[in-house]
């Protein structure tokens, strides 16, 4: 097991390292650097610009020098002092953006992924078990619908239906608005879950060692429960990495509908406005989340099947 | 010679089964000469959603085939006057007169201002009538680039007449239904085209990567690992965004099919060498090289097709994700931009709850994205189903 | 034979003899599946008496195994008990319970299961679940049914791991099914069966999935389990030999119904039923390589969907009556006591009128002459020069190991092998799975490409002997038409989207190049299908309309057609059931004699390579420990090895069941990619001495004309 981790953290170096140069290559696509874009901004709006303190900056970022002399000094400064750079469009540092609103994302994150979970779970289980049912037939095409909507128009049509129904605000969050968030970002995770679910369940449920386990006489809920259910679960786990990267995603999206002061809309502004210091940094700590994640799901898929625990020996 | 109480007797040989599968000894001749795709073809018409996924996809493309003459306007074309105009509706019967005239038609409209907020609002007026034809004259066009006509699938019997707005009109006046015949062009060919690419980087690196084997296949495994460790939609937002500004429609389109089809190609990667490798264990294709079968002829000869249609599947599949996608994109602005029309852009226009109370019609291309999507989810699934007709 | 009582066909309420455990009567179990009703088991009588051992035997499709699952509702959708009963009754003074009757969800059925009756399944492996450890799935079974504490349960289950043969029970206890071997998981599943002392133990082929030397092991603990507690057992198996093994009374079933019931030496001794007399018959027996043949039922067992009118057999019976048989279903006869049988041809009033050759001699004839030896066909002479001369022949496949693949090891697959084919003979290759025997013959095929050695080959042309293993692709051409295999598996060697015409005619497009038009290659693909006995006109159909027996005949086609010299049937037979492996045995032998061919038949069925082998080597860790004529192997054996697993195979003759002390080897093989030093049978030999056998490889002793065997003590052992 210790191996394992071992093994599993050095492998993530490579990847968190590829997955710094991807976003940097991002932040660096568009055509002109971010001092370029501000002057203009500042020239536009008449302001004068103060030479000193331009080249200054110049130097912080290295700017106009090859592309892996600048990305050291952004790295280095992000992995000695967190310093992620400067929001151009909000004129403060991305650090201080980011941690005024992770708060709220991941509160939202932890109750999307409640929700998902406590909605997938009995579904899943009984769509396998009660296979071809009205219930499962139901809760197949409901899922199939959750999948196809994107969830923006989900969104819309919630925030619709609770304006025309309720008469409610649409400006500021409340807690009617946070649970449309949470429905609407938790759909497609809970449809996929529900979608794979069952048909690992079923799976599992026609292997030779469910009916020996029957045939010692264990109750048909107790054997569910201990034997393929603890197999099919695996997907739950994965979901973990996928969580606070797709959700972000999904934010961005959602945002747009619903006013939330989270890292999405953040995001998608940093996007639109080509703020590329904040958006690279927001891709770059979303894709390590997502690294760490696997990692956290990879552990518990070896912590709870012992086939994959044993055989990375 | 028989005692009364013996078994009674059991009919014989009963009349054969459904012709399926390879599981009954004794089979119709039909069956025993069926080859693959016919084998899949009766598998696949037993899935009933699936061969209604099927015909719902193909009017999808037909639509977009022939969206200049489906739609009875151009997707720019606007009527001013007509500013979130209601839909109207086709009738076919006047029963306003004295008895019932025949003859397609639809009400016209009557503006109204809103007594508290004073906003200028059309709805539709039962006292105006006007005639509508079937192919009847309207813009000219280039069906398929090739030859120029005027003729559309309907519109007004004059074409001086007010336009028709049979699924309402947006805030330039702009006719829907037009604009989403054309918005299906784009959208429904987005998937299709970022589906190729990705298939064409999947199955090279795939293949490769699983006949070579070895530091290769390490190598590739490798890359195709860190693409999947990647967060798809900041990783595709992040993109799009990066596609300047200043590119033409057609450029800004093709890029953005790239960048979609970047993420998709690792699942079809994974799965080409997956079916490389427990294929290249097979006996059959063992007996092929000793049967002195050379390497392509091993390859494209025995072991392509034996998955060409767990390919398909896949590949209709990844379609809808890439729709999705899509019009997510440019819902938000980094996807597509007008003056080209997808089913997302036209999104764009319904972002406001306060626009959609007043024209809900303007979320009537997102029931054409679901539609899209279950159909093709659909036709993926019988498609993976009915991919093995050999299956014990 | 002259006073026929009809068997009663159903017991009255409650009338179950005293002496019976368990009374299956007209069960009927049913799967509506889309395509109509299939009629698994229609009509299954039984009885289980106190302390014995029933076999069920049939071939494959027969229902044996939903007969089996239905006792204790373990059928699952679309299947279900029709009608019938299975009456159960534990201990005699108790109401007898119908299990038929019983909900499969409901308590009573679950006290039944594991409590009263366990049951053990064919796939030792895949009935463990992954996910928990032998012990938690011990333990549970346990305290399902017994009130015991987890520590009085860990302690009982401990002595239960000690008790079915599992060495160092405390370690094993805490081992997942996957660190086990297939023996050992199978000793699991017998541990977990027994957990609860039942009165019954329902096995259903337990040892089809086993080697032979672990299949000896599990019967011979399954006999002392069953001594000790005085338990009865229902075993099912298609396999004569072990029923001969393990039973005291055998049912035969054909197509969902049992033909013939009786005390295993009733059967073996006296069979009725033709499709008894059949099934024993084409047991192989010595002396087809000789030029014999085996009695091989023609045909093969319809789908159940495809009953036959009348006696389900008749199609394939020799001795059908037109008009009775095919019309009307025998009724069970019963010809003494425990004793019944079903057909026509017992019956007094129907067999009174027909003129007694309507009974053919088969019918009444002992089954003691099953192999037929040929009137004069003397074996062919071996020439002295060899066809194919391996020489030193090792294969190795690299172990690798993380994120970089780097090879940290090699399992010596076939390691250093040293072999002779002469023209014209058939040898026969024989060992465990894992032994390297199959990989060795993909080598001499140049299917593999050989890490060193040398595999000559003396062309029909009488030049130089080729070496095989250094040939590139594009010189092996010529010599891939002379040299071809057979594979074992039916289904997955024929590309299903190729016709017969594309399968057959392939290799003579692209290897013998010479006449290759259309009509050319129709021709000789016709002639082709003719000789291994399929219609011509099949050519346009495609392998699924084919049964595994067709298809086997494909491939023997497919490997014929190029007229090749050397043809290596890698386990040709071993998927089939009995009835159609002694048509395809006998297709070979045919075929060996007109084509002039030259087998090396891989198998690890030692009768079968018994009776058609003219010699046999005996592979173990990838090399040949011994190889000699085929009667001098089977009846001095001078490896120990040789030895031992010829004591393992069952004999398909329950009289000789005691005779002899047998040899019984440890389950488990030594890890290939890292082979014991010395010789690598030390570990598991009988007669090892450690000073010699675990340090120094022993060299090929000759024993006699061409009898060579690779142990120290070679001629000195006393070995059968």
């Amino acid at each position: 097991m210790l191996s394992f981790l071992g093994r599993r953290l050095l492998y993530m170096v490579p990847t968190l390292f590829l997955i710094s140069v991807v976003s940097f290559a991002i932040i660096q696509l568009p055509p002109g650097d971010y001092l370029t874009a501000l002057t203009s901004e500042m020239e536009a709006q008449g302001e004068t610009v103060d030479n000193v303190q331009l080249e200054a900056l110049r130097a912080r970022y290295g700017l106009g020098e090859p592309f892996h002399v600048q990305y050291w000094k952004w790295i280095s400064g992000i992995v000695s002092d967190l310093d992620f750079g400067q929001s151009f469009e909000w004129g403060r540092p991305v650090s201080t953006l980011l941690a005024d609103r992770l708060p709220l994302t991941v509160a939202l994150a932890g109750a999307t992924l409640l929700f998902t979970w406590l909605v997938a779970l009995p579904i899943g289980i009984y769509s396998a078990v009660k296979q071809y049912s009205i219930g499962d037939y139901l809760a197949t095409t409901l899922g199939l619908l959750g999948l196809a909507t994107p969830n923006f128009l989900l969104a819309l049509l919630l925030m619709w239906i609770a304006f025309s129904t309720f008469g409610l605000s649409v400006g500021r969050p409340n807690a009617v608005t946070l649970a449309i968030a949470v429905v609407v970002l938790g759909t497609a995770g809970t449809a996929g879950l529900i979608r794979i679910l069952r048909a690992n369940l079923l799976d599992e449920l026609r292997k030779p060692y469910v009916v020996a386990a029957r045939a010692q006489g264990l109750p048909e809920r107790r054997l569910l429960v201990k034997y393929p259910l603890r197999v099919a679960m695996n997907p739950f786990f994965s979901t973990i990495g996928w969580l606070l990267p797709g959700l972000v995603g999904g934010e961005v999206i959602v945002a747009t509908v619903i006013n939330l002061d989270t890292v999405g809309p953040l995001l998608l502004g940093a996007l639109q406005s080509q703020d590329m210091y904040l958006a690279g940094s927001i891709i770059l700590i979303l894709s390590a989340l997502t690294v760490i994640g696997t990692l956290i799901s990879d552990i518990a898929l070896a912590w709870l099947d012992p086939r994959v625990r044993l055989r990375y020996r | 010679m028989l005692q009364p109480d013996s078994p009674p007797e059991r009919p014989g040989v009963a009349a054969d089964p459904a012709p399926d599968g390879a599981h009954l000894a004794v089979e119709p001749e039909a069956v025993s000469v069926a080859s693959q795709w016919k084998l899949m073809w009766w598998r696949f018409r037993r899935h009933r959603l699936a061969m209604a996924g099927l015909i719902v996809t193909a009017l999808f493309y037909f639509v977009a085939v022939f969206a200049d003459f489906l739609a009875p306007y151009g997707s720019g074309t606007f009527e001013s006057e007509h500013t979130y105009a209601p839909p109207q509706t086709l009738r076919i019967v006047d029963t306003s007169g004295d008895g019932w005239d025949w003859g397609l038609y639809v009400h016209g409209y009557r503006a109204e201002r809103d007594p508290e907020t004073l906003e200028l609002r059309y709805a539709v007026d039962e006292a105006t009538r006007i005639p509508v034809r079937l192919f009847a004259e309207g813009e000219t066009y280039r069906l398929f680039g090739l030859f120029e006509t005027d003729i559309h699938l309907f519109g007004t019997a004059d074409p001086d007449a007010p336009p028709v707005h049979l699924l309402g009109a947006d805030r330039l006046g702009r006719d829907q239904l037009s604009r989403i015949i054309h918005g299906t062009r784009i959208s429904m060919s987005v998937g299709l085209i970022g589906v190729s690419v990705a298939f064409v980087l999947g199955i090279l690196l795939g293949g490769v990567s699983g006949y070579v084997g070895g530091k290769t296949d390490t190598v590739i495994q490798r890359v195709v690992e860190f693409f999947m460790s990647l967060p798809t939609l900041p990783l595709w937002l992040g993109l799009a965004a990066a596609v300047p500004r200043d590119w033409g429609p057609l450029t800004r389109y093709f890029a953005i099919t790239v960048v979609l089809s970047f993420v998709a190609w690792t699942g079809l990667a994974r799965e080409v060498r997956g079916r490389f490798l427990s294929l290249r264990e097979e006996d059959f294709v063992t007996a092929a090289k000793l049967d002195g079968v050379g390497r392509p002829g091993v390859i494209f000869r025995h072991m392509l097709p034996s998955f060409t249609s767990h390919l398909i599947a896949t590949l209709t599949l990844s379609i809808p994700a890439m729709i999705l996608a899509e019009t997510a994109l440019s819902f938000l602005g980094l996807g597509l931009q007008a003056p080209v029309v997808s089913w997302g852009v036209l999104l764009q226009e319904a972002q406001q709850i306060r626009v959609i109370s007043t024209a809900p019609w303007l979320l009537l291309p997102g029931l054409a994205v679901v539609t899209a999507v279950l159909a093709l989810n659909f036709l993926g699934d019988g498609l993976r189903d009915a991919a093995d007709p050999y299956r014990r | 034979m002259t006073s026929h009582v009809r068997a009663t066909p159903t017991i009255a309420d409650a009338h179950v003899p005293e002496s019976d455990l368990l009374v299956i009567d007209e069960l009927a179990t049913h799967f509506h599946t889309d395509e109509g009703v299939v009629k698994a088991v229609d009509g299954v009588s039984l009885t289980v008496p106190h302390g014995k051992t029933v076999c069920v035997v049939g071939e494959s499709g027969c229902g044996k195994s939903v007969t089996a699952r239905s006792v204790l509702g373990l059928v699952d959708p679309p299947g279900r008990i029709e009608s019938g009963h299975i009456w159960w009754r534990p201990s005699p003074p108790t109401e007898p319970l119908d299990l038929a009757a019983l909900d499969p969800r409901a308590a009573a059925m679950r006290r039944v299961r594991g409590g009263q009756i366990g049951m053990v399944f064919q796939e030792p492996m895949a009935s463990l679940s992954p996910m928990y450890t032998i012990g938690n799935q011990l333990t549970q079974a346990m305290r399902l049914h017994l009130p015991l504490s987890a520590a009085e349960a860990r302690e009982r289950a401990i002595a239960q791991l000690a008790r079915v043969g599992i060495p160092q029970p405390e370690k094993r206890f805490d081992a997942y099914p996957f660190q086990l071997s297939g023996g050992m998981c199978q000793r699991a599943m017998i541990a977990i069966a027994l957990a609860c002392d039942p009165g019954l133990l329902i096995a259903d082929e337990p040892t089809t999935a086993l080697d032979v030397t672990t299949q000896a092991r599990i019967l011979d603990l399954l006999r002392e389990l069953k001594d000790q507690t005085g338990m009865a057992m229902i075993f099912v198996t298609h396999d004569l030999g072990v029923v001969a093994e393990i039973a005291d009374e055998v049912a035969v079933m054909y197509l969902g119904r049992v033909v013939e019931r009786g005390s295993v030496f009733d059967i073996f001794d006296r069979p009725q039923h033709p499709y008894t007399v059949a099934l024993l018959e084409s047991m192989p027996t010595a002396g087809l390589s000789a030029g014999g043949r085996l009695n091989a039922i023609s045909g093969m067992v319809p789908h159940p969907g495809n009953r036959p009118a009348g006696c389900a057999f008749h199609p394939r019976c020799p001795s059908m009556i037109p008009g009775l048989c095919d019309t009307i279903s025998p009724p069970e006869l019963t010809l003494g006591d425990r004793r019944s049988a079903a057909c026509h041809l017992l019956d007094a009033e129907v067999a009174a009128p027909p003129p007694p050759s309507r009974v053919p001699a088969a019918v009444v004839a002992p089954a003691v002459t099953r192999a037929v030896p040929a009137p004069a066909a003397p074996a062919p002479a071996p020439s002295g020069e060899p066809l194919l001369s391996v020489q030193g022949l090792r294969m190795y496949f690299p172990v690798k190991k993380g994120i970089l693949g780097r090879t940290v090891g090699h399992v010596r697959a076939v390691d250093d092998v040293d072999l002779e084919i002469r023209q014209g003979e058939t040898v026969g290759l024989v060992g465990e799975s894992g032994c390297g025997k199959t990989t060795l013959g993909r080598c001499i095929a140049r299917a593999l490409d050989p890490t060193g050695g040398r595999i000559l080959y003396r062309d029909a042309e009488g030049g130089p002997a080729v070496d095989l293993a250094q040939l590139t692709s594009a010189q092996l051409r010529p010599y891939r038409g002379q040299v071809r295999v057979i594979f074992q598996d039916p289904f997955g060697s024929l590309n299903p989207r190729k016709t017969l015409l594309q399968l057959i005619g392939e290799p003579l497009t692209r290897i013998r190049r010479a006449d290759t038009s259309d009509s050319s290659i129709q021709d000789q693909v016709a002639d082709m299908l003719r000789r291994v006995g399929l219609r011509p006109e099949y050519m346009r159909r495609y392998p699924h309309a084919f049964s595994g027996g067709e298809r086997q005949r494909v491939s023997i086609a497919r490997a014929l057609i190029t007229r090749p010299r050397l043809v290596v049937a890698d386990e040709a037979v071993s998927a089939l059931d009995v009835s159609v492996r002694a048509q395809i045995l006998n297709l070979l032998r045919d075929l060996q004699d007109e084509y002039r061919l030259t087998y090396l038949f891989i198998s690890h069925d030692l009768s079968v390579v018994e009776s058609l082998c003219d010699r046999v080597a005996v592979m173990y860790l990838g090399k040949i420990v011994e190889q000699a004529g085929t009667r001098s192997l089977f009846t001095e054996p001078g490896h120990p090895y040789t030895a031992a697993l010829l004591s393992a195979v069952p004999q398909p003759d329950p009289h000789r069941r005691s005779q002899g002390a047998r040899i019984r080897l440890a389950d488990d093989l030594p890890d290939p990619a890292d082979p014991p030093p010395g010789c690598p049978f030390h570990t598991r030999c009988p007669h090892r001495d450690s000073s010699i056998c675990a340090v120094d490889v022993p060299q090929p002793r000759r024993l006699g004309a061409g009898h060579l065997a690779a142990c120290h003590y070679a001629g000195d052992l006393v070995l059968k």
